[in-house]
């Protein structure tokens, strides 16, 4: 039986009649139309599904769209802010913090948690703080250089 | 092509990733099609087992399933999956997308249901009974080779699909009678899961009026797939396109041409709807080809001075269930490569392709050199230790001389070029060796695990001259397309996926033509806008498909000067082209046109006996393959309670030849590194004896994470190919193939006091820990 759900995605609010088991993720991406999420595994090992639910990272390959009812969701659609770039987008792409692209999503978001939790992390705090997400393609060195170079030029930055 | 200048060589960042970092890329699971439907496929849980029966009837009434389809319905209707033979009697055993006689690995496919939407057809699967009777599951590769306990398919002796030979058995046999030190060692190259972060997908659309199929699928050979599917599936080829989309990775897995391709091909056109799939995680684990899987049991021949006489190889290739696409021809590779970057006069390879109750093996990231590099670097480091040799010094002394290039190895290949020295130099000079050395040994007497490694490798790539490929063609394709208002197009039959193309190609062009970066864009990937191309694997994408630009820019310069002549009224040896604007030679401060008004010329009011239009489409055949090489060094500590290890330094030094965007580049090295770093330390595919898969999740199977990779340090040397006019190698492979014997090597310098001398890979912190407290 299917349940209605209330929710604010990109600062947008969505009402929506959803079955119990469907994911997060699938709602973001099959009802919503937001495929910047994306899916890269069954068990949360990943992280290409990483959006922020009420400012917390989460998987959404291990959320039921219904636990997200009357949440707040920030996906990789909603980062930029009147077609400027967040920072952490820029440093992504100034520093070649990607080749395919999959994980970069979810790496970018994870990356976003680390930053508000601590603006100014150490290589090693910033590996540490995207342990949960997989990148096959760049080794992480750029996508750590990335984050720094997000870091230095963050506005939100106290 | 001309001297390197302007954009070419410069760290333009790429052009990809706007999209790629806002969301607004489109990978393949993200089409959406009217009436889609979706397919489940049903996979076979036994390793081996005859199929005694399979009642799809509950199935087939759930409400909301389309179809059910199992072998049978695709008898007489689809044919064999492709494969290339290679070898001697090769034996390529009937392969069907979807089987009806028998299950030969775990996660073979014995039935689809294609229904509304996802959930209903994996719901409806769960309903489908397969009777099997289980029969003995052929796991180990040794005991395989000898027909143990069973064969994978009746009418494969001792299930070894062929035996491949290289270079010369008796001269080698001599090398080793005269030897004064001989030094053997089994290495075990494990399997490794590719695990791109995109699984595979695809979604198969069928267009009723005009009898067409488009398939857009997650691939690295979109033009291969195109035939592939208009020969099983008897539809014209030019009736079929396909469309690599936005692709997350693919490290060789993507170059095949997969069962669930044909299925929802053929599902597509039975039904008149759409078909889409997107695998998941586990079934990529189970179904998705594996890489490596080879045992070389390796002997190598030296003088007490260090100077290697020869080497001798016996591997067994763990060829799986099926030959996919390129399976049979993975292990020539290592044949091929089997005397690494020396200069070794004798030299034997010899490998059995054993068939095993396990999915296939193909390429990987690396593709069989790999094995090569790892088993030779090791020995060489074994080699230096029994004669007390400076792991530098015994590579030094047996290196192929600079002057020796082109030079030809006992194994079949001519190396393009190289300088194996310069790069040892710089490695060892990054590195600090002479007291990076001193630390190793202080820490060591001190009772501390350090250790140093090294590995000087060179690989083959750039893929390749088309007489030299085992697919009958290595040849590649690029159309160089000015539009009437001066903006240009690039039609590549190369299929990048993360590589970077679309932002150096486009250098390339603006470079050659002066023209503003932004006025270029690259295209690929697409079968209905792209001249037919082989797509990016084998280190080849710049290569051979750079190469192939680079020709059709030669043929598009020639034709625009020519108008350019006319429109200056001079002869066109008179005409000079410099940033972007033709003048006539010597006469200073005279007329002058733009590139841009030679192109609109090129379609507006052409000149008589000039051809309208401005583009040109060019096909490069490379004279031979390219031959990138390097140094790597690490050190590292191996924690005495734990076996927990931690890289005190990483140093990469890899010649690659000319460079077209250095920031790309070190991209490709950094990728590489890690997934063979990976190898070394942490990723094993695991079958239990039964044949069953034990690493079927990434819980189970370790791809690294960002704590668990070091900080690289990277150099190098530029040693241009004489084999393409931009004098390029190709840099997708050479981090992979170069770090896991770096590693493996540190790690056993870091336990040298403990006299044990090789462990198999992954050299995980338990296997450390026990070798350190020999328990």
């Amino acid at each position: 039986m299917k349940r209605t759900i209330t929710l604010t995605v990109n600062g947008t609010t969505y009402t929506r009649d959803v079955e119990p088991r469907t994911l997060l993720v699938h709602f973001l991406r099959e009802e919503l139309a937001l495929t910047g999420t994306h899916i890269g595994c069954d068990t949360s090992q990943c992280g290409a599904c990483t959006v922020l639910l009420n400012g917390n990272s989460i998987k959404s390959c291990t959320a039921f769209a219904v636990q997200a009812d009357g949440g707040e969701i920030t996906t990789i659609e909603g980062l930029a802010e009147d077609g400027k770039l967040h920072p952490l987008q820029e440093g992504f792409w100034e520093e070649h913090g990607l080749q395919c692209g999959y994980c970069t999503p979810g790496m970018i978001l994870s990356s976003e948690q680390l930053l508000q939790r601590n603006p100014d992390p150490s290589e090693e705090e910033i590996r540490k703080g995207i342990e949960g997400n997989l990148c096959r393609c760049t080794g992480y060195q750029n996508i750590v250089k990335a984050v720094q170079h997000a870091a230095k030029n963050s506005t939100a930055k106290a | 092509m001309g001297a390197i200048s302007g954009m070419v060589g410069a760290r333009i960042k790429r052009r990809e990733d706007p999209r790629l970092i806002t969301g607004n890329a489109s990978y393949t699971d993200d089409f959406k099609f009217v009436n889609m439907s979706y397919a489940h496929f049903l996979r076979s849980d036994y390793a081996h087992a005859r199929i005694k029966n399979i009642d799809t009837s509950a199935a087939k009434k759930h409400p909301g399933v389309l179809a059910v389809l199992t072998g049978e319905d695709l008898k007489g209707k689809a044919g064999e999956m492709v494969a290339v033979p290679f070898g001697a009697n090769c034996i390529i055993p009937p392969h069907s997308a979807i089987t009806s006689d028998k299950v030969r690995y775990v996660g073979e496919i014995v039935a689809v249901v294609i229904a509304d939407d996802r959930a209903t057809a994996r719901d409806a699967s769960e309903l489908i009974n397969v009777e099997y009777e289980e029969l003995p599951a052929v796991v180990d590769v040794e005991e395989a080779a000898k027909g143990l306990p069973v064969l994978v398919h009746d009418g494969i002796p001792n299930n070894i699909g062929a035996t491949l030979e290289f270079g010369d058995a008796a001269k080698t046999k001599e090398a080793f009678a005269n030897a004064e030190v001989i030094v053997e060692q089994r290495f075990n190259n494990q399997r490794l899961a590719p695990s791109p972060m995109e699984g595979r997908g695809c979604v198969a659309v069928w267009q009723k009026g005009e009898d067409a199929l488009t398939l857009y699928t997650s691939t690295q050979i979109p033009h291969y797939t195109r035939t592939f599917l208009a020969l099983t599936l008897s539809i014209p080829e030019h009736q079929v396109r396909v469309v690599a989309p936005e692709v997350g990775g693919g490290f060789g897995a993507k170059l095949n041409y997969y069962p669930e391709e044909l299925v929802c091909a053929y599902a597509a056109r039975k039904l008149g709807r759409p078909v889409k799939w997107s695998e998941t995680r586990s079934e990529s684990l189970a179904s998705m080809i594996h890489g490596r899987g080879q045992i070389d049991y390796v002997r190598i021949a030296a003088n007490k001075d260090g100077t290697i006489l020869g080497i001798d190889i016996t591997a067994y290739q763990d060829i799986g269930a099926y030959y996919q696409v390129l399976t049979a021809c993975i292990s020539a590779l290592t044949g091929l490569m089997a005397t690494g970057a020396y200069d070794i006069p004798a030299a034997y390879f010899k490998v059995y392709n054993v068939l095993t109750n396990k999915v296939s093996t193909d390429a990987y990231r690396g593709a069989g050199r790999p094995e090569a590099t790892y088993f030779i670097e090791r020995i060489v480091n074994l080699l230096a230790n029994e004669i007390g040799m400076d792991q530098a010094e015994i590579r030094r002394k047996n290196f192929i001389a600079k002057d020796k290039f082109p030079f030809a190895t006992p194994v079949g290949l001519t190396y393009d070029s190289g300088d194996y020295d310069i790069a040892l130099d710089k490695a060892l000079e990054m590195f600090d060796y002479a007291n990076m050395q001193k630390m190793a040994a202080d820490a060591r007497a001190q009772g501390r695990y350090v250790g140093i490694g090294m590995s000087s490798y060179s690989e083959v790539c750039g893929m390749g001259p088309s007489k030299g490929m085992f697919t009958g063609g290595g040849w590649e394709s690029a159309t160089l397309r000015f539009e009437k208002t001066g903006k240009a197009t690039v039609f590549s039959g190369a299929s990048p996926h993360g590589q970077g193309q679309e932002t150096s190609f486009a250098q390339m062009v603006a470079t050659e033509f002066g023209l503003d970066y932004n006025d270029v864009i690259v295209k690929h990937g697409d079968t209905s806008n792209t001249s037919y191309g082989l797509g990016t694997y084998g280190s080849r994408g710049t290569a051979v498909g750079g190469a192939a630009l680079s020709l059709a820019i030669e043929t598009v310069k020639e034709k625009a000067n020519k108008i350019a002549a006319s429109m200056l009224e001079a002869s066109e040896e008179d005409v000079v082209f410099d940033a972007g604007k033709y003048t006539v030679k010597g006469a200073a401060g005279g007329k002058s046109v733009t590139i841009q008004e030679v192109v609109f010329r090129a379609y507006v009011n052409p000149f008589d006996g000039i051809e309208p239009g401005l583009e040109s489409t060019r096909f490069f055949e490379p004279g031979n393959f390219t031959f990138p090489f390097g140094t790597h060094i690490c050190a590292i500590e191996v924690e005495a309670d734990t076996g927990e290890v931690k890289f005190l330094k990483y140093v990469a030094v890899d010649d690659v030849g000319n460079q077209i965007n250095p920031m790309l580049v070190e991209g490709q090295v950094h990728g590489g590194l890690a997934q063979g770093i990976a190898q070394a330390l942490y990723e094993e595919i695991v079958y239990d004896s039964d044949g069953q898969l034990v690493t079927g999740t990434l819980m189970d199977y370790t791809v690294p994470n960002a704590v668990e990779l070091p900080h690289f340090e990277l150099g190098s040397t530029c040693t241009p190919s004489p084999v393409n006019p931009m004098g390029v190698k190709g840099v997708g492979e050479a981090g992979t193939i170069a770090s896991t014997p770096c590693v493996v090597n540190a790690l056993m310098d870091a336990l040298i006091n403990t006299g044990v001398k090789d462990i198999d890979m992954p050299l995980r912190p338990e296997k450390l820990w026990r070798v350190i407290h020999g328990k």
